[in-house]
Protein backbone atom coordinates (compact mmCIF):
# COMPACT_ATOMS: atom_id res chain seq x y z
CA UNK A 1 0.00 0.00 0.00
CA UNK A 2 2.93 2.72 0.58
CA UNK A 3 4.91 1.36 -2.58
CA UNK A 4 1.11 2.27 -4.35
CA UNK A 5 0.73 5.82 -2.70
CA UNK A 6 4.72 6.64 -3.30
CA UNK A 7 4.34 5.71 -7.21
CA UNK A 8 1.04 7.50 -7.29
CA UNK A 9 2.79 10.31 -5.81
CA UNK A 10 5.73 10.37 -7.68
CA UNK A 11 3.90 10.08 -10.98
CA UNK A 12 1.83 12.87 -9.62
CA UNK A 13 5.22 14.73 -9.69
CA UNK A 14 5.99 14.55 -12.73
CA UNK A 15 3.00 15.58 -13.97
CA UNK A 16 2.76 18.54 -12.33
CA UNK A 17 6.24 19.28 -12.92
CA UNK A 18 5.40 18.79 -17.06
CA UNK A 19 2.15 20.99 -16.85
CA UNK A 20 4.79 23.99 -14.58
CA UNK A 21 6.59 23.94 -17.54
CA UNK A 22 3.69 23.99 -20.11
CA UNK A 23 2.23 27.17 -18.21
CA UNK A 24 5.50 28.58 -17.86
CA UNK A 25 6.14 28.32 -21.49
CA UNK A 26 3.00 30.32 -22.19
CA UNK A 27 4.89 33.69 -20.78
CA UNK A 28 7.46 33.13 -24.22
CA UNK A 29 5.44 32.14 -27.18
CA UNK A 30 3.47 35.17 -26.69
CA UNK A 31 6.61 37.13 -27.74
CA UNK A 32 8.99 39.26 -25.55
CA UNK A 33 7.34 40.01 -22.11
CA UNK A 34 9.50 43.33 -21.65
CA UNK A 35 7.80 44.60 -24.73
CA UNK A 36 4.17 44.11 -23.58
CA UNK A 37 4.71 45.27 -19.91
CA UNK A 38 6.33 48.44 -21.45
CA UNK A 39 3.06 49.15 -23.49
CA UNK A 40 2.56 50.49 -27.08
CA UNK A 41 4.18 53.78 -25.80
CA UNK A 42 7.02 52.08 -24.63
CA UNK A 43 10.79 52.99 -26.40
CA UNK A 44 13.63 50.23 -26.42
CA UNK A 45 15.20 51.34 -23.69
CA UNK A 46 11.96 51.27 -21.49
CA UNK A 47 12.26 47.56 -22.89
CA UNK A 48 15.63 47.06 -21.73
CA UNK A 49 15.28 48.04 -18.68
CA UNK A 50 12.20 45.85 -17.79
CA UNK A 51 14.21 42.96 -19.28
CA UNK A 52 16.76 43.13 -16.32
CA UNK A 53 14.08 44.38 -13.36
CA UNK A 54 12.21 41.72 -14.14
CA UNK A 55 14.69 39.07 -14.77
CA UNK A 56 13.76 38.30 -18.46
CA UNK A 57 17.72 38.69 -19.34
CA UNK A 58 18.64 35.48 -17.53
CA UNK A 59 18.49 32.44 -19.38
CA UNK A 60 15.33 30.72 -19.39
CA UNK A 61 15.49 27.27 -17.57
CA UNK A 62 16.82 29.88 -14.18
CA UNK A 63 13.92 31.73 -14.67
CA UNK A 64 11.68 28.44 -14.96
CA UNK A 65 12.91 27.60 -11.26
CA UNK A 66 13.15 31.04 -10.09
CA UNK A 67 9.11 31.01 -11.25
CA UNK A 68 8.23 27.09 -9.56
CA UNK A 69 10.45 27.84 -6.67
CA UNK A 70 8.36 31.36 -6.29
CA UNK A 71 5.03 29.74 -6.95
CA UNK A 72 5.66 27.05 -4.47
CA UNK A 73 5.69 30.07 -2.12
CA UNK A 74 2.16 31.56 -3.18
CA UNK A 75 3.90 34.36 -5.13
CA UNK A 76 2.90 34.23 -8.51
CA UNK A 77 4.43 37.64 -9.83
CA UNK A 78 2.78 41.04 -10.64
CA UNK A 79 0.05 41.70 -12.63
CA UNK A 80 0.70 43.58 -15.57
CA UNK A 81 -2.84 44.74 -15.52
CA UNK A 82 -3.16 45.74 -11.76
CA UNK A 83 0.13 45.98 -11.03
CA UNK A 84 -0.06 43.74 -7.84
CA UNK A 85 0.57 40.66 -6.70
CA UNK A 86 -1.09 37.76 -8.65
CA UNK A 87 -2.01 35.72 -5.64
CA UNK A 88 -3.91 38.69 -4.16
CA UNK A 89 -5.99 39.14 -7.31
CA UNK A 90 -6.69 35.46 -7.16
CA UNK A 91 -7.06 34.97 -3.55
CA UNK A 92 -9.90 38.02 -3.94
CA UNK A 93 -11.95 35.81 -6.42
CA UNK A 94 -11.76 32.01 -5.73
CA UNK A 95 -13.73 31.86 -3.66
CA UNK A 96 -16.87 32.76 -6.46
CA UNK A 97 -15.47 29.72 -7.95
CA UNK A 98 -14.65 26.99 -5.80
CA UNK A 99 -18.16 27.73 -4.48
CA UNK A 100 -19.79 27.14 -7.70
CA UNK A 101 -17.58 24.06 -8.11
CA UNK A 102 -18.07 22.43 -5.34
CA UNK A 103 -21.53 23.32 -5.02
CA UNK A 104 -22.72 22.17 -8.22
CA UNK A 105 -20.57 19.28 -8.13
CA UNK A 106 -22.40 17.91 -4.68
CA UNK A 107 -25.95 18.79 -6.22
CA UNK A 108 -25.07 16.54 -9.77
CA UNK A 109 -23.57 13.37 -7.11
CA UNK A 110 -26.96 13.90 -5.15
CA UNK A 111 -29.13 13.72 -8.34
CA UNK A 112 -26.71 11.34 -10.13
CA UNK A 113 -26.20 7.94 -7.44
CA UNK A 114 -29.68 7.84 -6.77
CA UNK A 115 -30.75 8.12 -10.02
CA UNK A 116 -28.16 5.32 -11.58
CA UNK A 117 -29.28 2.83 -9.18
CA UNK A 118 -33.10 3.15 -9.93
CA UNK A 119 -32.79 3.22 -13.10
CA UNK A 120 -29.87 0.05 -12.81
CA UNK A 121 -32.75 -1.74 -10.75
CA UNK A 122 -35.05 -2.13 -13.98
CA UNK A 123 -33.24 -1.61 -17.07
CA UNK A 124 -35.27 0.25 -19.66
CA UNK A 125 -37.94 1.03 -17.23
CA UNK A 126 -39.29 4.04 -17.04
CA UNK A 127 -37.00 6.05 -15.00
CA UNK A 128 -34.39 4.56 -16.91
CA UNK A 129 -35.28 5.72 -19.63
CA UNK A 130 -35.69 9.57 -18.28
CA UNK A 131 -32.25 9.41 -17.31
CA UNK A 132 -31.42 8.47 -20.46
CA UNK A 133 -32.95 11.43 -21.52
CA UNK A 134 -31.48 13.49 -19.20
CA UNK A 135 -27.85 12.00 -19.79
CA UNK A 136 -28.41 12.38 -24.06
CA UNK A 137 -29.53 15.97 -23.77
CA UNK A 138 -27.00 16.57 -20.57
CA UNK A 139 -24.32 16.05 -23.17
CA UNK A 140 -25.75 17.86 -25.96
CA UNK A 141 -26.84 20.99 -24.54
CA UNK A 142 -23.51 23.11 -25.00
CA UNK A 143 -23.39 24.73 -21.31
CA UNK A 144 -23.25 28.61 -22.09
CA UNK A 145 -26.16 28.45 -24.20
CA UNK A 146 -28.07 25.91 -21.50
CA UNK A 147 -27.27 29.35 -19.01
CA UNK A 148 -28.26 32.18 -21.15
CA UNK A 149 -31.94 30.55 -22.37
CA UNK A 150 -32.09 30.16 -18.63
CA UNK A 151 -31.60 33.41 -17.86
CA UNK A 152 -34.17 34.85 -20.90
CA UNK A 153 -36.63 32.38 -19.57
CA UNK A 154 -36.08 31.95 -15.51
CA UNK A 155 -34.54 35.74 -15.24
CA UNK A 156 -36.50 37.99 -17.54
CA UNK A 157 -39.50 36.49 -18.20
CA UNK A 158 -40.01 34.76 -14.85
CA UNK A 159 -38.42 36.69 -12.84
CA UNK A 160 -37.78 34.14 -10.24
CA UNK A 161 -33.65 34.93 -9.91
CA UNK A 162 -31.69 37.42 -9.86
CA UNK A 163 -29.47 37.36 -13.73
CA UNK A 164 -26.20 38.29 -12.61
CA UNK A 165 -23.71 38.46 -9.72
CA UNK A 166 -23.71 36.92 -6.11
CA UNK A 167 -24.57 39.72 -3.98
CA UNK A 168 -27.67 37.72 -3.13
CA UNK A 169 -27.31 33.87 -2.47
CA UNK A 170 -30.02 33.35 -5.40
CA UNK A 171 -27.22 34.23 -8.32
CA UNK A 172 -26.21 31.04 -7.62
CA UNK A 173 -29.13 28.95 -8.90
CA UNK A 174 -29.10 28.83 -12.19
CA UNK A 175 -25.22 28.64 -12.30
CA UNK A 176 -25.33 25.90 -10.34
CA UNK A 177 -28.28 24.21 -12.04
CA UNK A 178 -26.24 24.37 -15.07
CA UNK A 179 -23.26 23.80 -14.18
CA UNK A 180 -24.37 20.32 -12.38
CA UNK A 181 -26.64 19.17 -15.29
CA UNK A 182 -23.08 19.19 -17.67
CA UNK A 183 -21.48 17.10 -15.07
CA UNK A 184 -24.52 14.60 -14.47
CA UNK A 185 -25.00 12.14 -17.42
CA UNK A 186 -21.72 11.18 -16.68
CA UNK A 187 -21.59 9.72 -13.18
CA UNK A 188 -25.25 8.85 -14.00
CA UNK A 189 -24.28 6.40 -16.73
CA UNK A 190 -21.25 5.19 -14.83
CA UNK A 191 -23.47 4.44 -11.58
CA UNK A 192 -26.25 2.42 -13.59
CA UNK A 193 -23.62 0.62 -15.64
CA UNK A 194 -22.02 -0.34 -11.81
CA UNK A 195 -24.67 -1.25 -10.50
CA UNK A 196 -25.99 -3.41 -13.49
CA UNK A 197 -22.88 -5.25 -13.15
CA UNK A 198 -22.80 -5.59 -9.71
CA UNK A 199 -26.64 -6.62 -9.21
CA UNK A 200 -25.67 -9.84 -11.18
CA UNK A 201 -23.06 -10.94 -9.34
CA UNK A 202 -22.77 -13.82 -7.29
CA UNK A 203 -22.34 -12.18 -3.87
CA UNK A 204 -25.59 -9.87 -4.37
CA UNK A 205 -28.13 -13.09 -5.08
CA UNK A 206 -26.30 -14.76 -2.07
CA UNK A 207 -27.27 -11.77 0.02
CA UNK A 208 -30.26 -12.04 -1.22
CA UNK A 209 -30.75 -15.14 -0.99
CA UNK A 210 -29.98 -15.17 2.51
CA UNK A 211 -32.80 -13.12 3.06
CA UNK A 212 -31.41 -9.27 3.09
CA UNK A 213 -34.03 -6.78 2.86
CA UNK A 214 -33.26 -5.26 -0.64
CA UNK A 215 -32.29 -1.56 0.82
CA UNK A 216 -29.34 -3.52 2.92
CA UNK A 217 -28.28 -5.16 -0.41
CA UNK A 218 -28.33 -2.25 -2.42
CA UNK A 219 -26.51 0.59 -0.04
CA UNK A 220 -24.90 -1.80 1.98
CA UNK A 221 -23.20 -4.34 -0.61
CA UNK A 222 -23.78 -3.78 -3.82
CA UNK A 223 -23.30 0.14 -3.71
CA UNK A 224 -19.41 -0.04 -2.28
CA UNK A 225 -18.20 -2.00 -5.12
CA UNK A 226 -20.43 -0.13 -8.04
CA UNK A 227 -18.69 3.26 -6.36
CA UNK A 228 -15.13 2.31 -7.51
CA UNK A 229 -15.40 3.44 -10.48
CA UNK A 230 -17.29 6.54 -9.50
CA UNK A 231 -14.53 7.63 -7.42
CA UNK A 232 -11.89 7.69 -10.24
CA UNK A 233 -14.94 9.56 -12.66
CA UNK A 234 -16.00 12.14 -9.69
CA UNK A 235 -12.48 13.15 -9.01
CA UNK A 236 -12.04 14.09 -13.19
CA UNK A 237 -15.36 15.70 -13.04
CA UNK A 238 -14.68 17.91 -10.27
CA UNK A 239 -11.51 18.96 -11.80
CA UNK A 240 -13.70 19.81 -15.26
CA UNK A 241 -16.19 21.73 -13.28
CA UNK A 242 -14.21 23.89 -11.42
CA UNK A 243 -12.15 24.95 -15.21
CA UNK A 244 -15.10 24.13 -17.02
CA UNK A 245 -16.77 27.39 -14.82
CA UNK A 246 -14.64 29.60 -16.54
CA UNK A 247 -17.54 30.13 -19.54
CA UNK A 248 -20.50 29.51 -16.60
CA UNK A 249 -18.52 32.63 -14.64
CA UNK A 250 -18.64 34.75 -18.26
CA UNK A 251 -22.66 33.94 -18.91
CA UNK A 252 -23.51 34.64 -15.26
CA UNK A 253 -20.75 37.74 -15.39
CA UNK A 254 -19.52 35.88 -11.95
CA UNK A 255 -16.70 37.44 -10.30
CA UNK A 256 -15.00 34.01 -9.89
CA UNK A 257 -11.41 32.81 -11.01
CA UNK A 258 -12.48 31.43 -14.86
CA UNK A 259 -13.79 35.22 -15.49
CA UNK A 260 -11.13 36.66 -14.08
CA UNK A 261 -8.48 34.33 -16.75
CA UNK A 262 -10.58 34.80 -19.48
CA UNK A 263 -10.49 39.01 -18.83
CA UNK A 264 -7.05 38.50 -18.40
CA UNK A 265 -6.39 36.95 -21.26
CA UNK A 266 -8.12 39.59 -23.50
CA UNK A 267 -6.32 42.75 -21.89
CA UNK A 268 -2.91 39.82 -22.50
CA UNK A 269 -2.49 39.72 -18.60
CA UNK A 270 -0.31 36.53 -18.91
CA UNK A 271 0.57 36.18 -15.60
CA UNK A 272 -2.41 35.65 -14.35
CA UNK A 273 -3.35 33.68 -16.52
CA UNK A 274 -0.49 31.40 -16.22
CA UNK A 275 -1.10 30.88 -12.23
CA UNK A 276 -4.85 30.40 -12.68
CA UNK A 277 -3.64 27.67 -15.76
CA UNK A 278 -1.24 26.20 -13.03
CA UNK A 279 -3.56 25.93 -10.24
CA UNK A 280 -6.45 24.26 -11.90
CA UNK A 281 -4.29 21.68 -13.16
CA UNK A 282 -2.22 21.10 -9.78
CA UNK A 283 -5.90 20.87 -8.19
CA UNK A 284 -6.71 17.97 -11.02
CA UNK A 285 -3.61 16.44 -10.47
CA UNK A 286 -4.23 16.31 -6.48
CA UNK A 287 -7.66 15.18 -7.25
CA UNK A 288 -7.14 12.73 -9.25
CA UNK A 289 -4.26 11.20 -7.28
CA UNK A 290 -6.29 11.19 -4.06
CA UNK A 291 -9.03 9.27 -6.05
CA UNK A 292 -6.67 6.33 -6.92
CA UNK A 293 -5.42 6.39 -3.30
CA UNK A 294 -8.81 6.42 -1.97
CA UNK A 295 -9.82 3.55 -4.92
CA UNK A 296 -6.48 1.56 -3.55
CA UNK A 297 -7.98 1.73 -0.14
CA UNK A 298 -11.61 0.46 -1.11
CA UNK A 299 -10.38 -2.15 -3.26
CA UNK A 300 -6.75 -4.56 -2.73
CA UNK A 301 -7.12 -5.64 -5.92
CA UNK A 302 -6.32 -2.31 -7.43
CA UNK A 303 -2.26 -1.91 -5.40
CA UNK A 304 -0.85 -4.09 -7.74
CA UNK A 305 -1.32 -3.07 -10.83
CA UNK A 306 1.03 -1.00 -13.01
CA UNK A 307 0.38 3.32 -12.57
CA UNK B 1 -36.55 5.58 -46.84
CA UNK B 2 -38.82 3.73 -49.08
CA UNK B 3 -35.89 2.57 -50.75
CA UNK B 4 -34.17 1.09 -47.90
CA UNK B 5 -36.87 -0.79 -45.99
CA UNK B 6 -37.80 -2.27 -49.88
CA UNK B 7 -34.91 -4.73 -49.67
CA UNK B 8 -33.44 -5.80 -46.29
CA UNK B 9 -30.08 -5.75 -46.84
CA UNK B 10 -28.24 -9.30 -46.61
CA UNK B 11 -24.95 -8.01 -44.98
CA UNK B 12 -25.67 -8.53 -41.31
CA UNK B 13 -23.80 -5.14 -39.83
CA UNK B 14 -25.46 -3.45 -42.37
CA UNK B 15 -28.70 -4.87 -41.12
CA UNK B 16 -27.81 -4.05 -37.47
CA UNK B 17 -27.24 -0.70 -38.46
CA UNK B 18 -30.60 -0.32 -39.77
CA UNK B 19 -32.18 -1.50 -37.34
CA UNK B 20 -30.83 0.13 -34.50
CA UNK B 21 -32.64 3.49 -34.45
CA UNK B 22 -29.79 5.42 -32.39
CA UNK B 23 -27.52 4.70 -35.18
CA UNK B 24 -30.57 5.35 -38.15
CA UNK B 25 -32.03 8.34 -36.88
CA UNK B 26 -29.00 10.31 -35.36
CA UNK B 27 -27.03 9.50 -38.64
CA UNK B 28 -30.02 10.49 -40.93
CA UNK B 29 -29.94 14.06 -39.00
CA UNK B 30 -26.31 13.72 -39.45
CA UNK B 31 -26.38 13.46 -43.25
CA UNK B 32 -28.87 16.83 -43.18
CA UNK B 33 -26.45 18.44 -41.78
CA UNK B 34 -23.47 17.34 -44.22
CA UNK B 35 -25.73 18.58 -46.85
CA UNK B 36 -26.76 21.45 -45.14
CA UNK B 37 -23.26 22.54 -44.94
CA UNK B 38 -21.94 21.36 -48.82
CA UNK B 39 -24.88 22.71 -50.48
CA UNK B 40 -24.83 25.64 -47.99
CA UNK B 41 -24.35 28.38 -51.37
CA UNK B 42 -27.23 27.17 -52.69
CA UNK B 43 -29.18 27.12 -49.91
CA UNK B 44 -28.92 30.17 -48.59
CA UNK B 45 -31.48 32.61 -49.85
CA UNK B 46 -28.85 35.50 -49.09
CA UNK B 47 -24.98 36.31 -48.91
CA UNK B 48 -24.37 35.29 -45.13
CA UNK B 49 -22.39 38.67 -44.80
CA UNK B 50 -24.25 41.30 -46.75
CA UNK B 51 -25.14 43.88 -44.43
CA UNK B 52 -28.46 45.66 -44.68
CA UNK B 53 -28.64 48.59 -41.58
CA UNK B 54 -31.35 49.52 -42.49
CA UNK B 55 -32.78 46.17 -42.00
CA UNK B 56 -31.16 45.94 -38.31
CA UNK B 57 -32.98 42.81 -36.21
CA UNK B 58 -35.98 41.73 -38.05
CA UNK B 59 -37.64 38.97 -36.21
CA UNK B 60 -38.27 35.65 -37.83
CA UNK B 61 -41.63 34.70 -39.44
CA UNK B 62 -43.82 33.59 -36.67
CA UNK B 63 -43.91 37.08 -35.27
CA UNK B 64 -45.88 40.15 -37.02
CA UNK B 65 -42.96 42.08 -37.65
CA UNK B 66 -41.45 40.00 -39.55
CA UNK B 67 -40.65 40.13 -43.13
CA UNK B 68 -41.56 37.41 -45.48
CA UNK B 69 -38.12 38.08 -47.44
CA UNK B 70 -36.23 37.26 -44.35
CA UNK B 71 -37.60 33.82 -43.00
CA UNK B 72 -35.58 33.53 -39.67
CA UNK B 73 -35.14 37.18 -39.55
CA UNK B 74 -31.66 39.38 -39.51
CA UNK B 75 -28.85 39.95 -37.07
CA UNK B 76 -27.43 43.39 -35.67
CA UNK B 77 -26.16 44.15 -38.56
CA UNK B 78 -29.24 43.54 -40.79
CA UNK B 79 -27.40 39.76 -41.93
CA UNK B 80 -29.78 37.22 -43.12
CA UNK B 81 -30.41 34.84 -40.00
CA UNK B 82 -31.02 31.80 -41.76
CA UNK B 83 -28.46 32.14 -44.71
CA UNK B 84 -26.04 32.73 -41.52
CA UNK B 85 -27.21 29.62 -40.13
CA UNK B 86 -26.63 27.38 -42.97
CA UNK B 87 -23.28 28.70 -43.49
CA UNK B 88 -22.94 27.57 -40.18
CA UNK B 89 -22.98 24.36 -40.33
CA UNK B 90 -19.83 24.34 -42.94
CA UNK B 91 -17.62 25.75 -39.61
CA UNK B 92 -19.24 23.26 -36.98
CA UNK B 93 -18.70 20.76 -39.35
CA UNK B 94 -15.31 21.38 -41.00
CA UNK B 95 -13.77 22.26 -37.61
CA UNK B 96 -14.72 18.93 -35.80
CA UNK B 97 -13.54 17.16 -39.40
CA UNK B 98 -10.12 18.81 -39.36
CA UNK B 99 -9.35 18.71 -35.54
CA UNK B 100 -10.23 14.80 -35.71
CA UNK B 101 -7.58 14.52 -38.36
CA UNK B 102 -4.75 16.26 -36.55
CA UNK B 103 -6.38 14.72 -33.20
CA UNK B 104 -6.89 11.67 -34.40
CA UNK B 105 -3.17 10.99 -35.83
CA UNK B 106 -1.45 12.05 -32.50
CA UNK B 107 -3.78 10.05 -30.50
CA UNK B 108 -3.42 6.93 -32.60
CA UNK B 109 0.01 7.06 -33.06
CA UNK B 110 0.85 7.57 -29.36
CA UNK B 111 -1.77 4.62 -28.68
CA UNK B 112 -0.22 2.02 -31.33
CA UNK B 113 3.21 2.90 -29.62
CA UNK B 114 2.01 2.55 -26.03
CA UNK B 115 -0.13 -0.68 -26.17
CA UNK B 116 2.59 -2.54 -28.74
CA UNK B 117 5.56 -1.42 -27.18
CA UNK B 118 4.71 -1.25 -23.16
CA UNK B 119 7.26 -1.25 -20.46
CA UNK B 120 9.02 2.27 -20.62
CA UNK B 121 7.51 3.23 -23.47
CA UNK B 122 3.79 3.06 -22.16
CA UNK B 123 5.46 4.50 -19.20
CA UNK B 124 6.30 7.55 -20.74
CA UNK B 125 3.22 7.67 -23.04
CA UNK B 126 0.79 7.36 -20.53
CA UNK B 127 2.75 9.88 -17.95
CA UNK B 128 2.24 12.40 -21.55
CA UNK B 129 -1.70 11.51 -21.17
CA UNK B 130 -2.12 12.53 -17.56
CA UNK B 131 -0.02 15.64 -18.29
CA UNK B 132 -3.04 16.31 -21.05
CA UNK B 133 -5.69 15.37 -19.12
CA UNK B 134 -4.76 17.67 -16.15
CA UNK B 135 -4.74 20.85 -18.16
CA UNK B 136 -7.44 22.74 -17.89
CA UNK B 137 -8.91 22.68 -22.03
CA UNK B 138 -11.01 25.72 -22.22
CA UNK B 139 -8.66 27.50 -21.07
CA UNK B 140 -5.67 26.48 -21.95
CA UNK B 141 -6.90 26.42 -26.02
CA UNK B 142 -8.08 30.24 -24.72
CA UNK B 143 -4.63 31.33 -24.34
CA UNK B 144 -3.20 29.39 -27.19
CA UNK B 145 -5.35 30.90 -28.96
CA UNK B 146 -4.86 34.24 -27.79
CA UNK B 147 -0.65 33.91 -28.21
CA UNK B 148 -0.98 32.01 -31.51
CA UNK B 149 -3.08 34.41 -33.51
CA UNK B 150 -6.22 33.59 -34.19
CA UNK B 151 -6.83 31.84 -37.75
CA UNK B 152 -9.18 28.97 -38.60
CA UNK B 153 -5.91 27.32 -38.84
CA UNK B 154 -4.51 28.04 -35.22
CA UNK B 155 -7.41 26.93 -34.12
CA UNK B 156 -7.74 23.88 -35.34
CA UNK B 157 -4.57 23.16 -34.31
CA UNK B 158 -4.95 23.80 -31.36
CA UNK B 159 -8.03 22.47 -30.70
CA UNK B 160 -6.08 18.99 -32.25
CA UNK B 161 -3.30 19.26 -30.08
CA UNK B 162 -5.61 19.17 -27.29
CA UNK B 163 -8.17 16.56 -27.84
CA UNK B 164 -5.86 13.46 -28.29
CA UNK B 165 -6.46 12.26 -25.50
CA UNK B 166 -9.25 9.54 -25.86
CA UNK B 167 -7.95 8.38 -29.36
CA UNK B 168 -4.58 7.51 -27.20
CA UNK B 169 -6.70 5.91 -24.20
CA UNK B 170 -8.98 3.65 -26.65
CA UNK B 171 -5.96 2.91 -28.98
CA UNK B 172 -3.59 1.74 -26.57
CA UNK B 173 -6.18 -0.58 -25.22
CA UNK B 174 -7.32 -1.90 -28.03
CA UNK B 175 -3.38 -2.26 -29.35
CA UNK B 176 -2.29 -4.55 -26.31
CA UNK B 177 -5.25 -6.76 -26.51
CA UNK B 178 -3.93 -7.67 -30.75
CA UNK B 179 -0.05 -7.34 -29.78
CA UNK B 180 -0.53 -11.14 -28.45
CA UNK B 181 -2.93 -12.36 -30.89
CA UNK B 182 -1.50 -15.23 -33.54
CA UNK B 183 -1.55 -13.25 -36.34
CA UNK B 184 0.64 -10.62 -35.11
CA UNK B 185 3.35 -13.03 -33.21
CA UNK B 186 3.42 -14.76 -36.51
CA UNK B 187 4.09 -11.38 -38.38
CA UNK B 188 6.98 -10.69 -35.93
CA UNK B 189 8.60 -14.07 -36.34
CA UNK B 190 8.70 -13.88 -40.48
CA UNK B 191 10.26 -11.10 -39.46
CA UNK B 192 7.65 -7.85 -41.19
CA UNK B 193 8.77 -4.23 -39.33
CA UNK B 194 7.38 -2.82 -37.07
CA UNK B 195 5.82 0.41 -39.00
CA UNK B 196 4.09 -2.59 -40.88
CA UNK B 197 2.68 -4.54 -38.12
CA UNK B 198 1.17 -1.26 -36.79
CA UNK B 199 0.09 0.47 -38.96
CA UNK B 200 -1.03 -2.13 -41.69
CA UNK B 201 -2.47 -4.82 -39.56
CA UNK B 202 -2.88 -3.48 -36.11
CA UNK B 203 -4.77 -0.29 -37.10
CA UNK B 204 -6.93 -2.15 -39.55
CA UNK B 205 -8.08 -3.86 -37.19
CA UNK B 206 -9.72 -1.63 -34.95
CA UNK B 207 -11.08 0.78 -37.62
CA UNK B 208 -14.50 0.27 -35.82
CA UNK B 209 -13.18 1.33 -32.52
CA UNK B 210 -11.27 4.47 -33.66
CA UNK B 211 -14.66 5.23 -36.14
CA UNK B 212 -16.89 5.15 -32.64
CA UNK B 213 -14.44 7.34 -30.70
CA UNK B 214 -14.31 10.09 -33.59
CA UNK B 215 -17.94 10.56 -33.93
CA UNK B 216 -18.07 10.95 -30.33
CA UNK B 217 -15.23 13.44 -30.23
CA UNK B 218 -16.44 15.45 -33.12
CA UNK B 219 -19.29 16.42 -30.84
CA UNK B 220 -16.69 17.23 -28.49
CA UNK B 221 -14.92 19.36 -30.63
CA UNK B 222 -18.15 20.73 -31.70
CA UNK B 223 -19.29 21.87 -28.22
CA UNK B 224 -15.41 23.62 -27.52
CA UNK B 225 -15.20 25.44 -30.75
CA UNK B 226 -18.73 27.00 -30.07
CA UNK B 227 -17.89 27.67 -26.47
CA UNK B 228 -14.41 29.22 -27.78
CA UNK B 229 -15.73 31.61 -30.33
CA UNK B 230 -18.71 32.43 -27.75
CA UNK B 231 -15.59 33.46 -25.74
CA UNK B 232 -14.49 35.75 -28.38
CA UNK B 233 -11.71 33.97 -29.07
CA UNK B 234 -12.49 30.96 -31.43
CA UNK B 235 -13.25 31.82 -34.95
CA UNK B 236 -13.31 35.40 -35.86
CA UNK B 237 -16.40 37.67 -37.17
CA UNK B 238 -17.46 37.73 -39.33
CA UNK B 239 -17.46 34.17 -40.22
CA UNK B 240 -20.80 32.75 -39.28
CA UNK B 241 -20.26 30.10 -36.49
CA UNK B 242 -23.20 29.46 -34.30
CA UNK B 243 -21.10 29.88 -31.00
CA UNK B 244 -20.15 33.31 -32.08
CA UNK B 245 -23.92 34.05 -33.82
CA UNK B 246 -24.74 32.93 -30.14
CA UNK B 247 -22.10 35.76 -28.70
CA UNK B 248 -23.71 38.11 -31.00
CA UNK B 249 -26.86 37.98 -29.96
CA UNK B 250 -26.28 38.31 -26.47
CA UNK B 251 -26.64 42.30 -26.54
CA UNK B 252 -30.16 41.95 -27.57
CA UNK B 253 -31.06 38.90 -25.60
CA UNK B 254 -34.06 40.16 -23.92
CA UNK B 255 -35.63 41.50 -26.66
CA UNK B 256 -34.74 39.23 -29.46
CA UNK B 257 -33.99 35.67 -27.71
CA UNK B 258 -34.59 34.16 -31.21
CA UNK B 259 -31.14 35.15 -31.93
CA UNK B 260 -29.94 33.06 -29.23
CA UNK B 261 -32.01 30.28 -29.13
CA UNK B 262 -31.84 29.34 -33.13
CA UNK B 263 -28.03 28.78 -33.55
CA UNK B 264 -28.18 27.31 -30.22
CA UNK B 265 -31.09 24.51 -31.02
CA UNK B 266 -28.70 23.61 -34.17
CA UNK B 267 -26.05 23.18 -32.11
CA UNK B 268 -28.10 21.19 -29.54
CA UNK B 269 -29.42 19.10 -32.45
CA UNK B 270 -26.06 18.72 -34.23
CA UNK B 271 -24.52 17.21 -31.39
CA UNK B 272 -26.97 15.13 -30.34
CA UNK B 273 -27.38 13.50 -33.60
CA UNK B 274 -23.43 12.67 -33.55
CA UNK B 275 -23.67 11.48 -30.16
CA UNK B 276 -26.55 9.40 -30.86
CA UNK B 277 -25.11 7.72 -33.95
CA UNK B 278 -21.77 7.24 -32.19
CA UNK B 279 -23.43 5.87 -29.08
CA UNK B 280 -25.32 3.33 -31.60
CA UNK B 281 -21.85 2.76 -33.36
CA UNK B 282 -20.46 1.78 -30.05
CA UNK B 283 -23.56 -0.97 -29.66
CA UNK B 284 -23.44 -2.91 -32.65
CA UNK B 285 -19.50 -2.53 -33.06
CA UNK B 286 -18.33 -3.29 -29.25
CA UNK B 287 -17.60 -6.66 -28.18
CA UNK B 288 -20.19 -6.70 -25.73
CA UNK B 289 -22.76 -4.03 -24.10
CA UNK B 290 -21.98 -2.38 -21.13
Amino acid sequence: MTLFILKRLLIAFFVCLAVSAISFALMFLSGDPAIAIAGSGGRAEDAAAIRVAYGFDRPILVQYADWVWSALHGDFGQSIYFNIPVSEIIGNRIGVTLTLGFVAFAVALIVAVPLGIAAAMRPNGLIDRLALILAVTGQAIPSFWLGLMAIVVFGAWYGWVPISGTEEWQGYILPVIVLSYYALPAMMRITRSGMIDVLASDYVRAAYAKGLPAHRVIWGHALRNAVLPLVSLAAVQLGLLLSGSIVIESVFALNGMGRLAWESLLRSDLPVVQAIILLLSLLYVALTTLADIVNAMLDPRLRGGSI
Amino acid sequence: MTARSAKAPSNPVLRRILTNSGVSIGGGVLILFVLMAMLAPLLAPHDPFAQDLTRRLLPPFWHDRSVSEHLLGTDHLGRDYLSRLIFGAQVSLGVGLGVIMVAGAIGVTLGLLAGYFGGRVDMFISFIIATRLSLPIVLVALAAVAVGGASLRTLIIVMGLLLWDQFAVVTRAATQSLRSQEFIVGLRAIGASTPRILFLEILPNMRSTILVVVTLEVANVILLEAALSFLGLGVRPPTPSWGLMIAEGRDNILFDPWLIALPGSLLCLLVLAVNLFGDGMRDITGPKRK
